[in-house]
């Protein structure tokens, strides 16, 4: 914490770092954004955590919650706010971390923040002809249901500002695709994009040139919704934004509550949580798994996965209630305890998995069409995945250590042996394959860590007693969670009132989609297809 | 079986010409012979429907249609009657003509090839002295009616799909010929019948060991031929979602569907007559017990037995394996396959000048 506090006196000299908030936070006016943002990424913060916009009712601004890859536990927040409502502008920062290309766009949608030198500033979520920013506390605009189709060429057009050297606003556009291009839409209905994601694909005969993602089929705008409801009421939406790993988007949110409210959760209880975040990992890793041989064609294996799959969701059933999305945790603990003959199941799936995994690898892993599909396809460096924010497997793919379960435990992650599974550290390069392999490593890890906490289960009660409504004291809170496909946040910001001021979901997933472009030039539409199974992005999640 | 089948028809043969004058008898006859191919047309791929559907139920873990009678069996009447009834939904600002041209020229080019089979002792269509030469032609018409399919509904995939059909089938008919040209040589004819002779005593693969070789790059080749996994990238589902037949609803898309099993039994059959002796029972030369034994097997059970084994490897090839990309499909074909069936034709060659 000093040697952070040293580092941004000397990447911000005169500016006060602010007393008693979670990570060190500075306030910088818009202008100072981009000279700091360089000197913290000289300094190492190379990683963009979350970018989110803010209303602060007589200003705008974002926050940025930046990491490095190297100084892994190392977190620094940085503000900016404009007092201009009107035609607020902002300096980007999306030349420094790719990352937050995507970020701003959604700052833009949602708050009507224009970043100077952004080369992309259309809507990312909402529509082009969307009437007014849903997300400024202001907002009473009345938009009627579309009756017609919006016509796809505005998606085409990517307007964008600059400043002359008068300090005036220059607006200029360009286009996406050329005229002579070659342009397919793969999704929103497509078996392949794992959901309603919209790609703009421009080939050239069997090559992929550019993919350009198009968001905003799934959005629901449950951030917006989270504003407006208590954070009892809050818990289902998290569960529904990653649904393959909803129980861990539940913990991450309880925790950054109780965190807040200063809530002590039982020891059993966490135990509990954890064993649950990662039978859900296991689940999604199995899904996942199913889905990459499916795309390319084995749906044989798919089933096996499933079918495996099967059985986390009967334990989930038992003992929750809820299967895909098990409803569990609550703030101050769970719902209720566990079922006698918990420990019996989850022992029993334990081996019967670690049998499974190893059919996995002679159905699948072993097979020369497979290996041929997935080797020297799709390379991510681990400078571009850290750029880009791919965290989770993906990013561990490619030799960049981001789990949050090691780097900053929660819950009972600290009490648990486990290794971080990483691949090719040293050459630190990710193909598909290793997207593909290191998946199932994480299983058996899992399998590892489930062990040891089922075989340690604390007997003292799974929860405390909560007040009716929970309030959270004025101030931001910031919680990290390792979710089945990476860094998963939850920012919280509260005036005090029974409802959040604002909430952003950090989501893993968008991230990964903003990868499908910088690996998949070049590569055939079928690796396209590959690729983005390897990614195992989920769109809910990214579009929220 | 087959014997009374000849006998009947002989009897009906006879019964026209006593009655009617010989032009109408042939012209009634094609006409009987031709609703009697479309009749096995239709329940070979009835039955090839349901026999995949719980083959592969078996290799996943699942049972398959088991609702609608025994084991499920009627679920493919029950759901050829739905096709039947289904929508063909118009297209705007499409090729009409070769759009709806396109099905019937893909089923077409698979039920010409009916006729040039053998399908037990004397049961056959044509006999033509240049069988093989029929077969392999008129298997090839279909990629036309592929390639006009996805040209004429004016979409993006389906032209993709077309594209890599056409790639891919013209590719691998190269090899699958040229395996059946090592067979023309060991059996010195093109003649169905008489390669069914030169079986009699030993099958073809029992002949030489070039015939493995031919064997194992035809029934690749056949299997690419087909369009299934891991081959099946015209239709690569979760690539081009349904590929070439995207656009086509009811009885057209029915067409394609049927007209894909339908080649998958004429592909095996193809492979059965040529290597593995079609209806000729397993004979080994001087066990004359055995022999007989074999014999006294209908001639098609022996066929269609025979048939079925080849179906249920390629079955058994398209669910475990993931599917190809087109550069890997390219390469298997031309820098692997090819040569090696075309130094199998000089060996077979060689083989038959020194050892027959």
């Amino acid at each position: 914490m000093e040697d952070i506090k040293k580092l941004l006196a000397k990447v911000a000299p005169g500016k006060e770092v602010a007393e008693g908030t979670q990570y060190p936070t500075i306030e910088l006016e818009p202008n100072e954004v981009r000279a700091v943002a360089k000197k913290l990424k000289e300094a190492g913060f190379d990683y963009l955590i979350n970018l989110t916009g803010v209303d602060y009712t007589d200003a705008l601004g974002t926050v940025y919650h930046i990491s490095s890859s190297t100084n892994k536990t190392a977190v620094v927040v940085l503000k900016t706010k404009t007092a201009d409502r009107e035609e607020p502008v902002l300096y980007t920062v999306s030349d420094i971390w790719k990352s937050a290309d995507l970020y701003e766009r959604e700052v833009y949608d949602f708050f009507g923040i224009r970043f100077i030198d952004h080369p992309d500033m259309r809507r990312i979520f909402l529509r082009g002809d969307w009437k007014g920013f849903p997300f400024r506390k202001d907002y009473n605009e009345v938009n009627d249901t579309p009756t017609t189709n919006v016509n796809i060429d505005s998606l085409e057009t990517l307007p964008s500002i600059t400043l002359d050297k008068e300090g005036k606003i220059i607006e200029k556009s360009k286009q996406l695709f050329g005229n002579n291009e070659y342009v397919v839409n793969f999704g929103p209905q497509h078996p392949a994009t794992h959901g309603v994601l919209h790609l703009r694909v421009s080939l050239d005969g069997e090559i992929v040139k550019k993919v350009d993602p198009n968001f905003g089929y799934i959005h629901r705008g449950i951030e917006k919704m989270c504003e407006s409801l208590t954070y009892p009421q809050i818990l289902p939406y998290t569960e529904r934004l990653d649904y393959l790993s909803g129980s861990i988007n539940r913990h991450a949110f309880c925790m950054c509550v109780e965190k807040a409210a200063g809530i002590e959760v039982p020891q059993r209880a966490q135990y509990i949580r954890c064993i649950f975040d990662e039978l859900t990992r296991v689940a999604s890793h199995l899904l996942g798994w199913g889905c990459m041989a499916m795309d390319m064609g084995a749906i044989t294996a798919f089933i096996y996965g499933m079918r495996d799959r099967e059985k986390i969701m009967d334990i989930f059933e038992e003992n929750a209630g809820g299967r895909l999305m098990p409803a569990y945790s609550i703030i101050g603990g769970l719902t209720k305890d566990v079922v006698p003959n918990f420990q019996q199941t989850v022992s029993d799936f334990v081996a019967y998995m670690r049998e499974s995994i190893k059919e996995y690898h002679t159905l699948f892993t072993g097979n020369p069409i497979a290996t041929g599909r997935m080797h020297n396809v799709g390379w991510l460096t681990k400078e571009t995945a850290v750029a880009l924010g791919t965290t989770g497997p993906t990013g561990r793919a490619s030799g960049w250590s981001n789990d949050v379960r090691k780097l900053a435990p929660y819950a009972a992650y600290d009490k648990v042996k486990f290794n971080e599974v990483l691949r090719n550290t040293d050459t630190c390069k990710g193909d598909s394959f290793d997207r593909y392999i290191i998946r199932l490593d994480e299983v058996l890890e899992s399998l590892n860590i489930i062990e040891q906490l089922n075989d340690n289960l604390p007997t003292d009660g799974v929860n405390v007693k909560v007040p009716a409504i929970v309030k959270l004291p004025e101030g931001e809170y910031y919680q990290r969670a390792e979710s089945a496909r990476g860094d998963f946040g939850v920012y919280i910001k509260s005036d005090g009132n029974k409802n959040p001021y604002r909430v952003k979901f950090r989501s893993p997933c968008m991230t990964l989609i903003s990868a499908l472009d910088p690996l998949c030039k070049g590569e055939k539409i079928a690796d396209l297809i590959t690729i983005g199974a390897s990614l195992d992005y989920v769109i809910p999640c990214a579009d929220r | 079986m087959s014997l009374e089948l000849i006998d009947g028809i002989n009897k009906i043969h006879t019964l026209l010409t006593d009655n009617i004058e010989a032009t109408w008898v042939s012209l009634i006859e094609y006409v009987l012979v031709g609703l009697g191919f479309l009749t096995l047309y239709a329940l070979i791929a009835l039955f090839l429907i349901i026999f995949e559907r719980k083959i592969c139920a078996y290799f996943q873990c699942r049972l398959g249609p088991n609702r609608v009678g025994p084991w499920g069996i009627f679920q493919v009447i029950a759901d050829m009657v739905k096709i039947l009834t289904k929508e063909i939904i118009p297209l705007k600002h499409n090729d009409k003509l070769l759009y709806y041209a396109a099905p019937f020229i893909v089923i077409m080019g698979s039920l010409l090839t009916f006729g040039g089979l053998q399908f037990a002792e004397g049961v056959y269509g044509v006999d033509f002295n240049v069988g093989v030469f029929y077969l392999l032609a008129v298997s090839s018409i279909s990629i036309i009616g592929v390639m006009l399919a996805g040209w004429s509904s004016n979409n993006k995939y389906s032209l993709i799909g077309a594209m890599r059909s056409g790639a891919q089938v013209i590719s691998f008919e190269l090899s699958a010929c040229l395996s059946m040209m090592a067979i023309v040589i060991l059996g010195g004819s093109m003649n169905l019948s008489a390669l069914m002779a030169a079986q009699e005593d030993a099958w073809f693969i029992f002949q030489s060991p070039f015939t493995w070789v031919a064997l194992v790059i035809y029934l690749i080749a056949a299997h690419a031929e087909t369009n299934r996994g891991p081959f099946d990238l015209p239709e690569a589902e979760s690539e081009l979602t349904a590929g070439y037949h995207v656009e086509y609803s009811g009885i057209t898309f029915g067409f394609f569907y049927v007209a894909e099993y339908c080649n998958l039994f004429i592909n095996a059959a193809i492979g059965t007559l040529v290597f593995l002796g079609g209806w000729q029972a397993l004979h080994i030369p001087g066990c004359e017990g055995f022999n007989a034994v074999m014999d006294a097997i209908p001639s098609y059970i022996w066929m269609f037995g025979k048939t079925l084994v080849l179906i249920f490897l390629s079955l058994w090839v398209r669910w475990t394996f993931p599917r190809l990309r087109i550069d890997q499909l390219l390469h298997l074909e031309w820098k692997i396959m090819l040569p090696f069936s075309l130094a199998n034709i000089l060996l077979m060659a060689i083989w038959v000048i020194y050892f027959k």
